[in-house]
């Protein structure tokens, strides 16, 4: 070979193109049904691979620079946070109930999608799809990591932390997330990428993180800011994946339609239920918070959410079928959620209280059509109940949901006076339901949903026996300690003294 | 860890997470501990994968080996993402480095035309042989047991992503266009190629997560980083001029003596779990190491000439008595 002259530059994309995708070849020893063996079962149909459009063009040298400087950043800020008892910044100690149930249920989801990820990075035959997988599959991990490593500070101070490997697997709340992402890694490859990548990272992720983060800023909890700030770029990339992955399935073949448009049912459904959890957070848990639920699902449900499915019906994509009933819920979820944490305050590994008369106000400002006339009036009666040293606790077990395994609190779409109850019969068994949505799912996949592991009914078996105190061992949860009210909680004590020695001569 | 605030105390209530102090006793736990050890869900998993209803969603099953506990497999590198990244990340500045300067100082052209044709020969359908370990390392991470075993393979994934894209960047850069289709060409069609190619679409279809990670690590990787970045790289090319080819493919001779450390602690802990374990992992190596030496022998030839064969024996040695210090005998 010949010295030649040097060729001419090579563009950005036709680079790309030889740094990723030329690296795959057309097997021949083998057949591609046996190398992919998971792509038909679906049903959707990829004719040509190729026509993927690579979403972010990132070579392993870039990523590895660019992340290797946020981590750097990352972990400047959360040491100094510990060595400065960062902790003691945080506007009061109830904020500390909206981490525990962050590392307790949505730290794992990470974990599931780092997993999943790598499932779907080997199992799709492009390599442009395998590749974005392969590194969204690396940042989950990521993910997974900085929210451990930035929590790990408040477990050596406060409650609740200690056992979020323990609870995942077997508190009642915590399989609501636990059943989301199991739900997906259970599903094919095609709408694994449709729940995670399309619905939770693009059309939920904002209604997760923005306010989440925010509510940390506001709350003075710079380790929490930190992991979601430096996570922000990432979820970008994986932002776009989703988008990517949808619109390559519905320009494939026209009979991936009406698939993609069942899943896109399904799985803002099974989302939506998981962000109930937020609603709590950002209406109850934040001691100052930063914008309602309402207003959050304003701003990023309706006007975000609304310009995607207009973009989207361009495919013949209509915005999700329970999309109006979410719309109905908004006023009601938080209030509803809080009130079932609170009765079953003595099952949570985190704390909740009464909200004060401010509180209170703030929320019927905020809810005008609904708190006053439902929510005020439980919440007085079960201040009274406290004052005459009768405390409301409810010991009975909730029905939970088969599908999304939330207590059945909600009410009727449309008459929040009477509670929500859906049931079916399958085999000669009776399954019962929050929602229409809820049910529809189920039976769609009764075989499914069926196998769902119910936390409720475990508490009635081996090792338990029914025995409350055994289920709290079981669980790993500490009673009298993780518990309960956040009034009179060592949470509360320490908080308070270990504050009041930081900003005051006492 | 005790901080004193005004003079005054404020004491932690614990060291660090419970299934940590189970694990490793009441005492801080390391960042790696942190980010690996039982992050994983263990119970109460909810579903069956409608892909494959015979598995479980994380499922111990799938490969033959057997641990009473996956989190013995430790990394004896404590990767985690930060430390992992930060790594790569210097590597990968030492590589921008040497390639400015390779293209700086003009070196491609002072490589003799006809060792740069055979250096580029080898390395270049490499680039494919690097994608095929994406591919598998990815799906030992997807299908492997516990974050400990699995972590590093999504690591050791995407390196060898970056191992492929160096290598294509060194056929542009010594070569060109040209080199990398002629380089495609030899893989799916020169009969020098064929038989590791067989073997790279054989582990395709492997699905065993160990087994894969034996095949790929041990039994490949373990004779071709030696005979392709040593015995042709530093040696046979150096000796003939080519020393830049070795500053071009430096990030691959270190990456393969670091990933090695993790490769045989994971095939010793392994392999002194259980007697079956070992003559499952003696098996798998002693079968996979046989074709693998197979296919690398035509490769051996196009980089050595006649040296090929006495190299590829020494080489076998050099495995095997890599392997016997972690309780392997061939």
């Amino acid at each position: 070979m010949d010295m030649k002259a040097p060729e001419k530059k090579l563009g950005i994309k036709e680079k790309y193109r030889l740094l990723t995708r030329d690296l795959a070849w057309q097997p021949t020893y083998r057949s591609e049904k046996e190398i992919y063996p998971y792509l038909d079962y679906e049903g959707i149909k990829i004719h040509d691979w190729d026509k993927w459009e690579d979403p972010f063009r990132l070579t392993m040298d870039a990523y590895w620079k660019y992340q290797g400087e946020k981590e750097r950043k990352f972990y400047a800020i959360i040491d100094a946070h510990a060595q400065n008892n960062g902790h003691l910044n945080i506007t009061d100690g109830r904020y500390l109930s909206a981490l525990k149930i962050f590392l307790q249920a949505i730290s794992p989801g990470e974990y599931a999608a780092h997993k999943g990820f790598a499932r779907v990075g080997r199992e799709f035959a492009g390599a442009g799809t395998q590749v974005a997988c392969q590194m969204q599959a690396l940042d989950e991990m990521r993910h997974a990591q900085t929210q451990i490593h930035a929590l790990s500070n408040y477990n050596k101070y406060y409650s609740g932390f200690h056992a979020f490997a323990e609870t995942r697997d077997r508190i009642w709340y915590t399989s609501v997330a636990r059943s989301f992402f199991d739900d997906s890694m259970a599903s094919g490859p095609f709408e694994f990428l449709i729940a995670i990548g399309f619905s939770f990272e693009y059309v939920l992720t904002n209604l997760l993180f923005v306010p989440f983060m925010s509510g940390a800023a506001y709350n003075g909890d710079m380790a929490t800011v930190t992991f979601g700030f430096s996570a922000q770029s990432d979820e970008a990339r994986h932002m776009t994946l989703g988008l990517e992955c949808i619109k390559f399935m519905l320009e494939q073949d026209p009979d991936n339609l009406p698939i993609v448009q069942k899943w896109i049912d399904k799985w803002f459904w099974r989302g939506f239920r998981v962000l109930g959890l937020v609603s709590t957070m950002m209406d109850y848990m934040l001691p100052k918070r930063v914008m309602s639920w309402r207003e959050a699902w304003e701003i990023y449900g309706v006007e975000n959410g609304g310009a995607l499915f207009k973009d989207l019906a361009f495919y013949g994509i209509r915005p999700p079928k329970g999309w109006e009933d979410a719309g109905k819920a908004i006023d009601h979820m938080s209030h509803q959620f809080m009130l079932g944490f609170y009765q079953w305050r003595f099952g949570t590994a985190f704390h909740s209280w009464i909200p004060s008369d401010q509180d209170m106000d703030w929320l019927s400002q905020k809810y005008p059509t609904t708190f006053d006339k439902y929510y005020r009036p439980r919440w007085d009666y079960i201040k009274r109940a406290e004052a005459e040293g009768k405390p409301f606790k409810n010991f009975g077990l909730a029905k939970l949901c088969q599908c999304c395994q939330l207590p059945c609190v909600f009410t009727e779409p449309d008459d929040a006076s009477v509670l929500c109850h859906r049931q079916t019969t399958h085999k000669g068994e009776i399954y019962h339901f929050c929602s229409d949505g809820c049910q529809e799912i189920f039976e769609d996949e009764p075989e499914k949903y069926v196998q769902a592991w119910l936390p409720m009914p475990q508490l009635f078996q081996d090792p338990v026996n029914g025995d409350l105190a055994a289920w709290m061992d079981w669980a790993h949860l500490t009673d009298g300690l993780d518990n309960g009210e956040y009034q009179g909680s060592s949470d509360q004590r320490n908080f308070d003294r270990w504050r009041g020695l930081a900003t005051s001569n006492t | 860890m005790q901080i004193d605030l005004r003079t005054v105390t404020i004491e932690p209530q614990r060291v660090a997470f419970d299934h940590l102090i189970r694990r490793f006793g009441n005492k801080p736990a390391s960042r790696y501990q942190e980010g690996t050890y039982d992050i994983q869900a263990a119970e109460n998993l909810h579903y069956r994968p409608t892909w494959a209803p015979d598995q479980e969603l994380y499922d111990k099953g799938i490969t033959r080996i057997v641990m009473r506990d996956w989190y013995d497999l430790k990394d004896p590198r404590q990767f985690f993402y930060n430390t992992y990244t930060l790594t790569r990340a210097r590597q990968q500045d030492a590589v921008e480095a040497n390639y400015k300067f390779i293209e700086g100082k003009g070196l491609a052209g002072m490589i003799a035309p006809d060792l740069r044709e055979k250096a580029l020969s080898v390395l270049v359908p490499l680039r494919h042989v690097a994608w095929g370990a994406n591919q598998n390392h990815t799906f030992v991470c997807g299908y492997g047991y516990g974050a400990a075993f699995t972590q590093p393979s999504i690591y050791q994934a995407l390196d060898n992503l970056g191992i492929a894209q160096y290598l294509s960047r060194i056929g542009l850069m010594l070569g060109g266009l040209d080199t990398l289709t002629q380089g495609k060409e030899a893989w799916i069609g020169d009969p020098a190629w064929q038989d590791l190619r067989r073997y790279v679409e054989d582990c395709l279809v492997t699905r065993d997560p160990f087994e894969l990670f034996i095949a790929q690590n041990v039994a490949l990787d373990g004779l071709l980083y030696p005979l392709v970045y040593g015995d042709m790289v530093d040696g046979a090319w150096a000796s003939e001029g080519g020393s830049t080819i070795a500053l071009a493919t430096q990030f691959m001779s270190d990456w393969f003596d670091e990933t090695r450390k993790w490769v045989d602690a994971v095939v010793k802990t392994a392999a002194a779990e259980s007697a079956a374990n070992k003559d499952v992992l003696t098996g798998w190596i002693a079968s996979w190491g046989e074709r693998a030496a197979r296919a690398l022998l035509p490769v051996a030839r196009l980089g050595l000439g006649d040296q090929a064969e006495a190299v590829m024996d020494e080489r076998r040695a050099d495995l095997a008595a890599r392997l016997a210090k972690t309780g392997i005998k061939l």
